[in-house]
């Protein structure tokens, strides 16, 4: 909402404060001010400023209003006048070429003169001839043989509009001599109106509100006595069919009116609101409409007529009927349902009520006379039409958040004066108005301790009060209860306790937040609750970070395709289920994840342009959807990746040998180990996305934890990776919470010396190292307390098929240091089940 | 003096001069072994002793002494002297490039919204907030309705929606239906919590609007709890978060489930309030919105809104930590370029 400062000031004296103070009220009262436009007056000389402000200040020594007196032809330009102007102090000849001056051209003294809006040499404003805002100091030029050091200025030039074709012709009535910037300077102030507050989208309502919270006086617009009569009942029916659509609908006329501009400070005023002005028919529909708040519509009484066939036209109120189609004054044509309401007449809609009017029957430059509408809407149903057919209206705007039926009264009152009074023209006696459906404004009791108790702030019921009665209640205070009745301005008060609530707001917002104490809370504190999900979410993080690996956020939206890139084939499969987005915002992102690999591979292919070495990681949701479950299940998911080298090539490391699956298995050893995760076992497995032979499931138990492994080669096709090769894991996180331990034990440590030895065995090739050291441990007993993998060795002399497995072995004891007769002991039970269990043959002792 | 003495006095004169000489370890070794060896002089007149007649030997022998250690403090003397000049070559000569860059070592991090997540998270459990979570798939009744929000209310409009396929299941636009989950859990007992999470907003994806976005929601009900409670939380949470001078401000807005309803605001802490390009020109920070639960919420959450009373708020992370870095351009944050994360 864009509020002209001067049009605010027609209803409140503001003249004490100065264009921040304002802003800073408007701000506190919730009308929040997003950024001022200077047209005209300077920029206040406060020492901080809390506002954005632009546009531009008219020097008062430069900017004068003057009079032209007599416009002469130019000697050498045809397309050039030279005007004689008055600036209040002296004559001047004045070289314009704007071609609204054309017509007055040789017509000798000017009868009566023309009231312009001078800059003389030296004034700073906006380039007219540059596209856009820029701003040009007035010099001196010859132009074409006549000197020119001052002009008369359009309004793009004074930054009122982007205008440019002709200059401002002001009101006759304007000083001339007068700093321009004392006539008609002005602030615009863009504010940003809350959902509930559609009431202050309107220059009466921005002043109610600070006269509230500046306990001032508000002037508000009579407008023109309701005309009384029965003519206008003559010359039109109404009628309404759904009060629950159409609570009020009121209508008067104006005939004989002239489509001709409006006075140039009304036209200057709709341009600073944002909205362009047309002629003094459309002018004054716009302007009550920014005044009030209550959008209007204006038909073509003659061409009603016509509809009707000659007849007095019955005005209806009803849904439309199926079929039904309308072109609105945008020039679209929508087709109609049974929900949406219209006004029509007997040959079919005329317009979509509270929204948009009809091509056909709205007003225009011939227009005589003015059938004005005043009227009500449910703004469900507002909301609903506007929802259904996406088209964009101010007037829809507006119903749709809710416009009290009684603004209609003070709108068409308003609105049929300034038709009278800038189109010229008669009124019609009398009005219509079905009001089927008054709201009952609701009555609201507060008491004192309500206050407190609710906003901790010593707010007496007088005080309360007072502001509810600057905000227009009508309030009653007796026997220690405040009784107020919301003013029929407004439609969000509730009643009862949601009354009182809004009434807290009310009274809080006016006596200013800033006051309300600041109080540390006094409330019982809740039983601390051990958080073991997040808190293990965050030791994860921490272990992996400690680790080497990146921490990452993903987004959950993608698309079906995007996931199937990690199988080999790449086909979607149809029937997996996703939770599928209706209006989702592009074609690759229309489902939520189900995949937090697909997540991660994406990840480490855009990263492996700028990084040879990569390793990252993320925690956090895949969506899957359970057959006659609303919801879907909300998995916690980590994905561990890692591409190319393990560590960065440097001066020192010219080449470091690339990762493989052991770097990643390292990695989700030390995670496990961290979290204290019971009985964590690695199996050989099958997973599309991996290398058949490089792949593995991870357990706790017999519980799967996920699986991880080397990129399998196709699937590595469907990216451009170029850090290699790729290795991920995808853990159940969920699993990972639930089975980390918080409480352990430790393992004490021995006061007596470990003996430490070396053994090597020659096994199968195909025998699993996992086996052999948990045969080892077996067999060992409580004295072998480490186990150590050193070497592996294969070669000629062992023969094709084995291998040499070397570990180092340590005994220990919490009692007694051992002997080498209990190393011997332990060394050949190990030696003998390996044997057994292996076929194992002792390479070496 | 007799011939033996004569000879050792000869023999330390020699030795003495010959060690002058001395430049090396080898060239040392070689003198010891000469002057001190079992074959060396001094030590030849200690075992030609019993070969001297009983009454030189005394006298021999002290000399032989005296000389012998004479020689032995004097190769002491040089082999530290030649042991320091060999140290001092070799530490000249193992100089390196201290302005070389270290050895590489990649170190993990938090990425930059989960650090802010986490600094906001400890601040309020420091004050004695539990955290609970909720899920980011939800329905319309949680995510609209049951915070106030019936069908067609015009405050839908401020959340730009994706909704599924599925009827009345939507993408959570805020943390907000987190607060009817736990109230529905916790009712009557007092509330104090804050609910984290993920949400998402149907925007076009641009430098300065995502899709989706972590927000942090706060919730106390209990018996007797006012605006100034709030005010007097967020203030606490703010001059922990921002220090403790930080200045605010709360200014009135609206939010469906709650009325009153605030935005709060602290003093930019880029300019001081000066105003800069990062306030816009306003001296303030918009940081979170909050307000007193509304009753129509307490009545969907199971509270007797005539009995308890409560407060929200909630605060966007990425906007905190755009801010916090001046990142110009969200979208960073959820691309996870390596050369970005790598900064924090
Ligand atoms: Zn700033």
């Amino acid at each position: 909402m864009k509020a002209p400062l001067s049009w605010i000031k027609d209803y409140i004296d503001l003249d004490d404060l100065n264009i921040e103070q304002i802003a800073h009220h408007l701000t506190m009262v919730g009308l929040e001010v997003e950024g001022i436009r200077l047209v005209g007056l300077p920029k206040p000389e406060d020492e901080r400023h809390e506002f954005n402000y632009e546009g531009i200040s008219w020097d008062r020594e430069k900017f004068l209003v003057a009079e032209v007196l007599e416009v002469m032809p130019h000697p050498n330009a045809d397309r050039l006048v030279l005007c004689r102007l008055n600036d209040g102090s002296q004559e001047l000849t004045i070289l314009t070429g704007a071609p609204n001056l054309y017509p007055y051209k040789g017509k000798g003294t000017l009868a009566q003169p023309l009231k312009v809006a001078y800059a003389r040499e030296g004034a700073i404003l906006y380039d007219g001839h540059q596209p856009g805002q820029v701003l040009t100091k007035l010099k001196r030029a010859v132009i074409r043989g006549v000197e020119s050091f001052s002009m008369i200025c359009s309004e793009k030039e004074l930054g009122i509009s982007d205008e440019h074709e002709g200059v401002i012709i002001l009101d006759a009535d304007a000083p001339v001599g007068k700093p321009l910037v004392d006539y008609m300077g002005d602030a615009v102030f863009d504010i940003s109106i809350l959902p509930n507050m559609v009431r202050d989208a309107s220059m009466i309502g921005i002043a109610r509100e600070l006269a509230a919270v500046t306990r001032r006086e508000l002037r508000l617009p009579e407008g023109i006595p309701l005309p009384q009569g029965d003519a206008l009942s003559k010359r039109v029916s109404l009628e309404v069919h759904k009060p629950e659509l159409n609570p009020r609908f009121m209508l008067g006329m104006v005939e004989n009116v002239q489509a001709q501009p409006s006075p140039y400070w009304v036209q200057r005023r709709l341009n600073l609101a944002g909205m362009r002005p047309i002629d003094a028919l459309v002018d004054a529909t716009n302007y009550t409409m920014l005044e009030t708040g209550e959008p209007l519509h204006a038909f073509d009484y003659d061409l009603l007529l016509r509809r009707a066939g000659g007849n007095a036209p019955s005005i209806i109120t009803r849904t439309a009927q199926p079929g039904e189609t309308l072109t609105l004054l945008d020039g679209t044509t929508q087709p109609l349902d049974e929900n949406m309401e219209v006004v029509a007449d007997s040959a079919g809609p005329l317009s979509l009520a509270g929204i948009m009017g009809g091509v056909e029957s709205g007003i225009s430059a011939q227009t005589r006379d003015v059938l004005l509408e005043a009227a009500s809407w449910n703004f469900i149903n507002i909301r609903q039409t506007l929802s259904k057919l996406k088209i964009p209206s101010e007037a829809g705007w507006r119903f749709s958040r809710g416009i009290h039926p009684a603004l209609a009264d003070q709108a068409l009152r308003l609105c049929l004066q300034r038709l009278l009074a800038w189109g010229g023209g008669r009124l019609v006696e009398g009005v219509l108005d079905a009001y089927p459906l008054p709201p009952q404004d609701p009555v609201v009791t507060l008491k004192e301790e309500e206050i407190i108790s609710h906003l901790g702030a010593e707010i007496s019921l007088e005080e309360a009060e007072g502001i509810l009665e600057r905000l227009g209640f009508e309030c009653l205070l007796q026997e220690g209860k405040l009784s107020a009745k919301t003013p029929p301005i407004r439609l969000d008060i509730g009643e009862g306790l949601i009354g009182k609530a809004s009434l807290m707001e009310e009274i809080a917002r006016i006596y200013g937040y800033e006051r309300i104490p600041s109080k540390r809370l006094a409330t019982e504190l809740p039983a601390p609750v051990f958080d073991k999900q997040l808190d293990t979410e965050e030791k994860i993080r921490d272990i992996l970070v400690s680790l080497g690996l990146q921490d990452t956020v993903a987004y959950r939206q993608t698309s079906p395709q995007r996931e199937a890139c990690i199988l080999p084939d790449q086909a979607v499969d149809p029937g997996v289920a996703y939770v599928r987005i209706k209006n989702p915002i592009s074609s690759d992102r229309t489902v939520l994840r189900r995949s937090g690999l697909a997540t991660m591979l994406e990840l480490l292919e855009y990263n492996s342009k700028f990084r040879p070495s990569l390793a990252l990681f993320e925690i956090g949701p895949v969506f899957l959807p359970v057959e006659g479950q609303l919801l879907p299940n909300e998995a916690l998911r980590l994905s561990v990746g890692m591409a190319g080298l393990r560590e960065m090539p440097t001066w020192q490391t010219k080449t470091p040998e690339p990762r493989d699956f052991y770097d990643l298995k390292g990695i989700l050893e030390a995670l496990l180990r961290g979290l204290h995760i019971p009985e964590v076992s690695y199996r050989p497995a099958e997973h599309p996305t991996f290398h058949p032979g490089k792949c593995a499931q991870v357990l706790s138990g017999e519980q799967a934890l996920g699986v991880f492994g080397e990129l399998h080669p196709m699937v590595q096709e469907h990216y451009e990776f170029e850090a290699l090769p790729v290795l991920a894991a995808e853990l159940d996180a969920d699993q990972l919470v639930a089975l980390s331990r918080v409480e352990f034990e430790h393992e004490p440590l021995s006061p007596y010396p470990p003996m430490v030895e070396d053994i090597a065995v020659i096994v199968a090739e195909e025998t699993p190292a996992a086996a052999l050291e948990a045969a080892i441990h077996q067999a060992g007993g409580k004295l072998l307390v480490d186990v150590h993998l050193f070497d592996i060795y294969r070669g000629e002399q062992l023969g094709p098929g084995k291998k040499s497995m070397a570990y180092q072995l340590t005994y220990q004891a919490y009692d007694r240091t051992l002997t080498d007769k209990d190393a011997e002991t332990i060394r050949n039970r190990v030696v003998r089940a390996l044997a057994r269990e292996f076929g194992a043959v002792l390479r070496s002792a | 003096m007799t011939d033996r003495e004569a000879q050792l006095e000869n023999e330390r004169k020699e030795a003495l001069a010959a060690l002058n000489d001395v430049r090396t370890a080898e060239e040392l070794e070689a003198w010891r072994i000469a002057h001190l060896g079992k074959s060396s002089p001094v030590m030849q007149a200690f075992s030609d002793l019993g070969k001297l007649p009983p009454e030189e030997r005394p006298l021999v022998g002290r000399v032989a002494n005296a000389v012998k250690q004479a020689l032995e403090s004097a190769y002491a003397v040089k082999s530290e002297q030649l042991r320091q000049a060999e140290l001092e070559r070799t530490l000249t000569s193992e100089r390196i490039d201290v302005t070389l860059p270290g050895r590489a070592v990649q170190r993990g991090r938090l990425h930059p919204l989960n650090q802010t997540l986490r600094e906001v998270c400890q601040i309020f459990r420091d004050m004695g907030f539990q955290i609970y979570r909720s899920p980011e798939v939800e329905t319309d009744d949680f995510n609209f309705t049951y915070l106030n929000m019936p069908p067609y209310h015009p405050a839908r409009d401020m959340w730009d929606t994706f909704y599924t396929e599925k009827e009345g299941v939507l993408l959570r636009t805020h943390t907000s239906p987190g607060q009817i989950h736990i109230m529905r859990e916790r009712a009557p007992e007092n509330i104090r919590a804050i609910l984290p999470g993920t949400t998402m907003r149907y925007e076009q994806l641009t430098a300065r609007s995502e899709i989706e976005f972590i927000q942090v929601e706060v919730l106390v009900v209990g018996k007797g709890i006012t605006f100034a409670d709030m005010k007097g939380t967020l203030n606490d949470f703010a001059a922990r978060a921002f220090g403790k001078d930080a200045r605010t401000r709360l200014r009135p807005s609206y939010f469906p489930f709650t009325e009153p309803s605030a935005e709060m605001d602290v003093e930019c802490f880029v300019c001081g309030g000066q105003g800069c390009s990062v306030c816009k020109g306003t001296g303030w920070l918009e940081i979170l919105g909050c307000g007193m639960v509304h009753p129509t919420v307490l009545e969907f959450g199971g509270y007797d809104p005539q009995v308890f009373s409560g407060f929200a708020a909630g605060m966007g992370i990425d906007r905190s930590t755009l801010m916090r870095y001046r990142v110009e351009d969200i979208r960073y944050f959820r691309n996870n370029d390596i050369r970005f994360l790598e900064q924090f």
